[in-house]
Parts: C-alpha cells; structure tokens; sequence
C-alpha cells in the first residue's frame, strides 16, 4: 500500500519537474524570438532613417524637402530610449507630408538615381511596418507567458522585466501603400 | 526699386515674421518702391493685393514642433514662376534657413538677394543636420540682415558669417489713436504693465511690491497689467486688501493693446535686462503714455536718457514707488513726457527702418542686371 503511494507520489514528482522545465523552455524560446524580433526591428527603423537621409542629400528633391526629411531623419536615428517612439512617428509624419506632394513619385523616376532610391524607401517603410508587428507579437505573449501562475511563483522569467510594446505611427504615405 | 519678398510661414496666420513682411512691405510702398510678397496661402485666401499665394503650406514636425511649411517641386515651380515673371531689381528672403518658400528662392533665382534671419535658439538639432545641406542656396545670399543680437548670435553658431544688425520697427500710426479701455483710466491713478507676467526679467515682481508700498497712501491708485501668465500666481502676490485695486487683462487682442496703452496715466516697463530693444516701450511711446522705465542700457537709449520717459534704478521697489508717486502728482510733467515720446518714437517707426533695409538693397544691387531664374544645378 504504502509502496504503491510512495511510487504515484514520486511519478507525480516527476511529471510535475517535466512540466517546469518545459515551461521554462518555452518561456526561454519566447525571450530569445523577442529579442530577434527586437534586433529586426532596430534594424528596419535604422534602415529607413538611413535611406532617408540617402534621398536627403541625393540633391534630386528640392532643398526645402531635403531639410524637413534630413531633420526628421536624424531626430529618429539620434533618439534615447525615450523618445524613440516620438521620433520616429514624426519621421513616418514627415515621410507622408513629403512623399504624398503630387507628382512626388513621377519626378523622382525621371532622375537615374530616383528610381531605385524610391524602391529602396519603399522597402525600408514596409520593412518598418512588419518588424513592429511582429515585434508586439512576440511581446505580447512573453507578458502573458512571464504573467502565469506558475512562471511567477518559481521565478521562471528571472528578474527581466516584462516587455513593452513599441508604439508608433508608421503608417506608410499613401502612393507607397498602394504603389 | 522693384523688391521681391519672400515669406516662408503660411500669411493669415499671425505671427512675428508674417507681422514684419507686411509692416516692412507697407512701409516701402509708402516709399514708393514697387513690392511683392510670395508666401504660403491658399488660392483662394483673402489677401492684401501685394501679396502672391504660392499654395497652402504642408503641416509637418520640424524642430521640436509641428510647422506649416511650403516645399516641394510644386512650390518651387511657384516662386520660379513669380521671380521670371516679377523682373525684381533685389530679392528679400526672410528665414532662409527654415525649409519653406525662402530657401526654394534662393535655390530657382540668381542676382542681388538679401537674407533676414529672425528666430534664436540654441543648439539645434536639425540646424546642425541643415547646414551642409542649406551651403549652396546660402551662399547665394549677397546681404544678410539679423533683426535682434539673439538672431545674429544664433546665425554665427549655425551657419557662420556675420549679418548686420536692424531691428524691428513699430507702426508709429497704428498706436497714435485708441479709445480708452472702459472703466480704467487716465484719470490720474492707473498704472499700467503689458509683458508675460511669468517672466521674472519682465520685472512685474518689482512694480507689484512698488504698489504695495504706494496703495496705503493712494486709495484710488489702480494697477492694470496685461500680458499672458497665471493670475493667480500674480494677486498671491499682491497684499489682499488690495487686490480689488489690479485688473488683469491676460492675453489681449492686437486691438485691446493699443487701447491698454491709453488707459493708463503711467506705464510702466520695470524690466531687469535681457531686453536687446524694447518693442513694447517703443509701442506705449507712440500711443503718447507717459513712461517710467528701469534704467537699462536699451531703455535710457530709446528714451533719449530720460528725457522721452521717467528712468528709476533697475529692480529697486522704492525708487520705482517714489518716482511714479512723483509723476502721478505732477500732471504737466506727464503731458510734457507724453510730446516728448510721441517725438522721439518716429526713430523707430517703419519708415525709418525701411529706409535702413532700402540702404542694404542698394549696397548689393550695386552694378547688377536684377534677379534672374536660375538653371538648375
């Protein structure tokens, strides 16, 4: 009788240590996916930033619009932490304001260089675009993973913080969007 | 001579240098120049005939806040246009550093242009990113005006170079006449104050403890200050029993200012420094109020050292307290004060100033066929 209790207790021991340490697993397979998507996103918001500044000063827009999107591009690119989010919704703004002007994309075409430039921000906006989603994805289930019962009480996250989500404005101008 | 001036803020909306292009403009048609403007507003706008619509400004963040600016091929095919069409002899480009229409006229024209920079502020961010980019249509400007020493301060650490220095004029007309606000004076016991009342250089501090110390043995006296601030902020300051003797006006209307000034038999300008010319001064001078002034560099200078206007040493409530005493007990000193600033003033109307900027026109007009469209680089 007391053989029998002993050997479900030690079998329920045991079933429970695996199913800690899967959960720990998976909690660790979230962290490391949302720091890739972290690094992709980085890497998109610094992408564009560059190509912007790269049309900037590539002396085919006139000077006045070189000005709006080199500030602009350079407030996002030298941001802290903190204003990160600001900046670069202002930069989505002020792509908007410039790209959007009538005839923007037509002019740009005729010059050799404008072409693949247009292409280049193209990519870089929608780049934006996807790498924040995905990033808030993987943010939002590290928060509910780390949130859990059982990864609470046994401190399976460790002492990391719970994630946040990046919050911007980067809807892409429009001749872009459908372009 | 033919002048082109080139705006880069949207016109109806109200601002500093939308406020100097139409008093500089005015004050040369006056001088019999011939005068375009070319600045950012909608075709359909109701605008003064001098002024040329270049089409609706674009509203983007620039510089920490969001401005509404013209730029793009559209916009600088417009003033193209109105410089091949315009024949001027001197283009005049006001904030050539901000993207908008300024920058764009400096880029499409070639000839005489005069450059006049407004705004000061430090370090800038995307000046610093700005100035490699603004070089070529920068270097186009023959004659570079600052309005302020802060103006010209911020233009040396931007962009380099110098720029000569002319300040802001006041319409000496606009302020001459003016019905008094109802229920304040002149009567013998108001003084008056128009400034931010949060801004410790404007002095306020100094005229409410002056006050305090003059109410007792005044019971009629009246203090009437306008300006933007918090009232409560100010009355915390004022001895309770007394409070029901100041009048704040906060913000007023371009309208409500001129009538401000004739409301009052002592204005006062209690300004500790910082002060580089003292618009406001110049303004209660051409309305004929009677002045007591600290005694700063820049105001014993307009006020012709005390003779346009009462001085009192700077900062010092008791000495503001006697000298105010003094000329609300003395009628016939306060209208001779009057004549005098009424006079003194016409150096600083627009005419005057014009006539300056007109001398900077003809320094670079000299032997030069105009300004002509430029091709492009």
């Amino acid at each position: 009788m007391t053989t029998t209790l002993i050997l479900v207790a030690a079998v329920a021991v045991v079933l429970f240590a695996v199913y800690v340490s899967w959960r720990a697993g998976r909690l660790d397979r979230l962290h490391i996916r949302l720091e890739t998507a972290q690094a992709a996103l980085d890497a998109a918001l610094l992408r564009r930033a560059a190509v912007c500044l790269e049309l900037a000063g590539s002396r085919i827009l006139d000077p006045a619009t070189s000005l709006v999107l080199a500030a602009a591009a350079h407030e996002a690119r030298t941001a802290g932490p903190d204003e990160r989010e600001h900046a670069e919704s202002d930069l989505s703004r002020t792509l908007r304001a410039v790209v959007d002007q009538e005839r923007f994309r037509e002019k740009l075409a005729e010059h050799p260089a404008g072409a693949a430039l247009l292409e280049e921000l193209d990519t870089a906006v929608a780049k934006v675009v996807y790498s924040r989603r995905f990033y808030n994805n993987a943010a939002a289930v590290t928060r509910t993973a780390q949130r859990r019962w059982l990864a609470r009480s046994l401190r399976l996250a460790g002492h990391t913080d719970p994630p946040r989500f990046f919050d911007i404005d980067d809807e892409p101008p429009e001749s872009l969007a459908t372009g | 001579m033919k002048v082109g001036i080139v705006c880069p803020y949207t016109w109806e909306v109200p601002g500093g240098v939308q406020a100097h292009i139409r008093d500089l403009a005015e004050a040369l048609i006056d001088d019999g120049h011939k005068v375009s403007v070319i600045a950012p507003a909608a075709d359909d706008a109701e605008l003064p005939a001098y002024v040329t619509p270049a089409g609706r400004a674009v509203p983007v963040p620039y510089n920490g806040s969001v401005a509404r600016l013209a730029f793009g091929f559209l916009s600088a095919n417009r003033v193209r246009k109105w410089i091949r069409e315009g024949g001027f002899d001197v283009l005049h480009v006001h904030e050539p550093a901000v993207p908008s229409l300024g920058v764009l006229a400096c880029w499409v024209a070639r000839g005489p242009i005069v450059a006049t920079f407004h705004a000061s502020y430090e370090r800038s961010r995307a000046m610093s990113v700005a100035a490699p980019m603004l070089q070529s249509a920068l270097e186009k400007i023959t004659g570079r005006i600052a309005v302020s020493e802060a103006a010209r301060k911020t233009l040396v650490e931007h962009l380099g170079g110098d720029a000569v220095l002319i300040p802001n004029g006041v319409t000496v007309r606009r302020y001459a006449e003016g019905e008094p606000l109802p229920g304040w004076g002149p009567d013998g016991d108001v003084i008056g104050f128009l400034g931010r009342m949060d801004e410790p250089r404007k002095g306020l501090a100094v005229l409410l403890e002056a006050f305090a110390l003059l109410a007792p043995e005044r019971p009629k006296l009246r203090l009437l200050i306008a300006g933007p601030g918090d009232p409560d902020d100010v009355l915390g300051r004022v001895p309770r029993q007394y409070r029901d003797r100041v009048g704040l006006l906060g913000m007023v209307s371009e309208a409500d200012k001129v009538r401000a000034y004739h409301s009052v038999d002592v204005f006062c300008a209690p300004n500790l420094g910082g002060e580089s010319f003292g618009i406001v001064l110049t303004e209660a001078m051409s309305a004929g109020a009677p002045i007591l002034a600290s005694d700063i560099p820049a105001f014993r200078r307009v006020l012709d050292d005390g003779q346009a206007g009462a001085l009192f040493t700077t900062g010092d409530p008791a000495a503001l307290a006697r000298e105010a005493a003094r000329l609300l007990d003395d009628p016939e000193r306060r209208a001779k004060l009057s004549d005098e600033a009424r006079q003194a003033v016409w150096k600083y109307d627009w005419s005057t100033v014009a006539r300056e900027v007109v001398r900077v026109y003809e320094t670079v007009t000299h032997a030069s066929a105009g300004v002509v469209e430029d091709a492009l680089p």
